[in-house]
């Protein structure tokens, strides 16, 4: 049913903390090695060791140069993935009810044998979180790795997605977006975390939170304030090379 | 967005065939036994011919049938549902008008209005989308149905209703242009609101996600030879709108000087139609360094 829920008993999502994001790329390792050879379809390479390669991926870091008025440019790693959205565009276009947002849990998801393939929900999203697979002819997309958070199977620890287990920085967070006393509503809360394209009606639950501001040319470093130049016109020898030079 | 030829010709075809659809409904012209089956024929084809061409972009078209049942929620589900009902009760329509002789007019009439609102369907699936401006504005559904009556009317030989239709659906399509190169402004979306870090500095993208290319910049962010657009666009105006305007309007203007008129328009409309896609960015650009 391609019609959304009025609402959903919990928000499951992640937080993506850009401040300590790396750019190592684990988390689009881990999740391409889990969701290859689990839930739905494999996620297809075409060309992978030719001159030519491409493939799908449920995640992708792009990278981005910040430029402060008066600072030190900064370099921002951008995970992106599905961000769950509450008010999913992509669910309602989809005219064979493949698409779907579950109304327990919040996830979207896709049922690949309902999926003509027509690409519209990967049109109507905003962010680019859904690829069609080349081989396999049916969309494709983040699943919040569903076979994981409910898998018994798994040790307790291993019950989150692939991406945010993987982290070696801690940059990915976990939870329910609907509960405010959760860890990740906390984070949400005390770093102002932020909607992507908000404008455009999305409601996303997955949440960023921006880099700290720091880096100022003055305290760079700690050393800074020993390093200053302590005169600023040069004396004996040096002074006398300038006069000289100053002469010819 | 991507300029898929089985999505041309689908929505150009269709169209048109849809169009002559609405033209025989409301029995303009009010045609029966052979003339009616020529006339139908050309109709069925165009309309079928292109939904045919429309299943060649579906990665699974043997599962078409299930798409007709989200018509609560998808436009695209919708058109399904008006296409089959307004191919079904046209085809009625023309079962009386070629084999008795006879034709209902409160059924043709209900037959053009089901071809209009497939037509319409069309339209709203593409003007729905808010991540393409261009296409989210209000005169996207106007024009591909104003485009649609004029092709409509051309095949049908209604000279009169098909001057005025070309005149009103050719400056509907330059106001489509107009709006459309100053919705992506409009509409204001940036790297800075799509990563939602504009606040510490200015932001450009530096690095991208893969080396290779991918679905999304195949699909969406196709940069196609954009450079010719404003040559399309003049080509477009006039072997789409104008010239057959002029055709028809020549005092005695037969079958030879229709069948260019009609021949000229499908072709201006597939200039029209490539650039109604080629044109369409897709915000998701933003991510990949489009637009600074």
């Amino acid at each position: 049913m391609t019609c959304l829920p009025a609402r959903t008993d919990r928000k499951l999502g992640l937080v993506i903390d850009l401040d300590t994001c790396v750019g190592c790329q684990a988390c689009v390792v881990a999740c391409k090695g889990w969701n290859t050879e689990n839930y739905g379809a494999p996620l297809s390479d075409q060309d992978p060791y030719g001159p030519d390669p491409s493939g799908t991926f449920l995640n992708r870091v792009h990278t981005y140069e910040i430029t402060p008025e008066n600072a030190p440019a900064q370099i921002v790693h951008f995970p992106k993935s599905c961000l769950h959205c509450d008010d999913a565009p992509c669910v309602t276009v989809c005219p064979t009810g493949a698409s779907y947002k579950r109304a327990e849990d919040g996830i979207v998801l896709v049922n690949e044998s309902d999926c003509i393939g027509c690409g519209l929900c990967a049109w109507a999203c905003p962010y680019g979180a859904r690829e069609m697979d080349a081989t396999a002819r049916v969309m494709k997309k983040c699943t919040l790795c569903v076979d994981r958070i409910y898998n018994e199977n798994l040790a307790e620890e291993d019950r989150e997605p692939a991406c945010v287990r993987t982290c070696p920085t801690g940059a990915r967070h976990f939870g329910d977006l609907a509960d405010p006393d959760s860890a990740v509503s906390r984070l949400v809360a005390d770093r102002a975390g932020l909607d992507l394209m908000p404008d455009l009606g999305t409601k996303p639950v997955n949440k960023y939170l921006p880099p700290r501001p720091r880096d100022r040319w003055e305290d760079a470093s700690v050393l800074a304030p020993f390093l200053e130049p302590v005169a600023d016109s040069p004396q004996g020898f040096l002074g006398w090379l300038d006069r000289a030079l100053e002469r010819l | 967005m991507h300029p898929a030829p089985s999505v041309i010709l689908f929505t150009v075809l269709s169209g048109l065939g849809f169009g002559l659809l609405v033209f025989l409904g409301i029995g303009e012209p009010e045609v029966t036994g052979w003339t009616a089956f020529w006339f139908f024929l050309i109709a069925y084809a165009l309309a079928v011919g292109g939904l045919v061409a429309s299943t060649f972009h579906l990665g699974h078209p043997e599962r078409a049938l299930k798409a007709f049942s989200q018509w609560r929620s998808s436009w695209l589900s919708r058109e399904a549902w008006a296409a089959v009902a307004a191919l079904v009760v046209m085809g009625l329509h023309a079962a009386a008008a070629v084999f008795l002789g006879v034709t209902f007019t409160p059924l043709g009439w209900l037959g053009a209005a089901l071809s209009l609102a497939t037509v319409l369907a069309t339209a709203m699936i593409y003007t729905q989308i808010r991540a393409v401006p261009r296409w989210n504005q209000v005169l996207t559904p106007l024009h591909l149905v104003s485009a649609s009556l004029a092709g409509g009317a051309l095949l049908a030989g209604q000279i009169t209703p098909a001057s005025v239709l070309l005149l009103v659906a050719g400056l509907i399509q330059v106001g489509h242009w107009k709006v459309g190169d100053a919705r992506f402004a409009e509409v204001g979306q940036s790297l800075a609101s799509a990563t939602g870090l504009g606040a510490p500095g200015r932001i450009r993208a530096f690095a991208p996600p893969h080396t290779g290319t991918n679905y999304l910049l195949r699909e969406m962010v196709h940069r196609v030879g954009r450079k010719h657009a404003r040559k399309l666009r003049a080509l477009a105006l006039t072997f789409g709108y104008a010239l057959p305007l002029g055709l028809i309007l020549v005092p005695g203007a037969g079958h030879l000087l229709g069948g260019l008129a009609v021949l000229s328009h499908v072709a201006g409309m597939l200039a029209s139609r490539w650039l109604f896609f080629a044109e369409a960015e897709h915000v998701v650009g933003l991510y990949y360094g489009a637009r600074g």
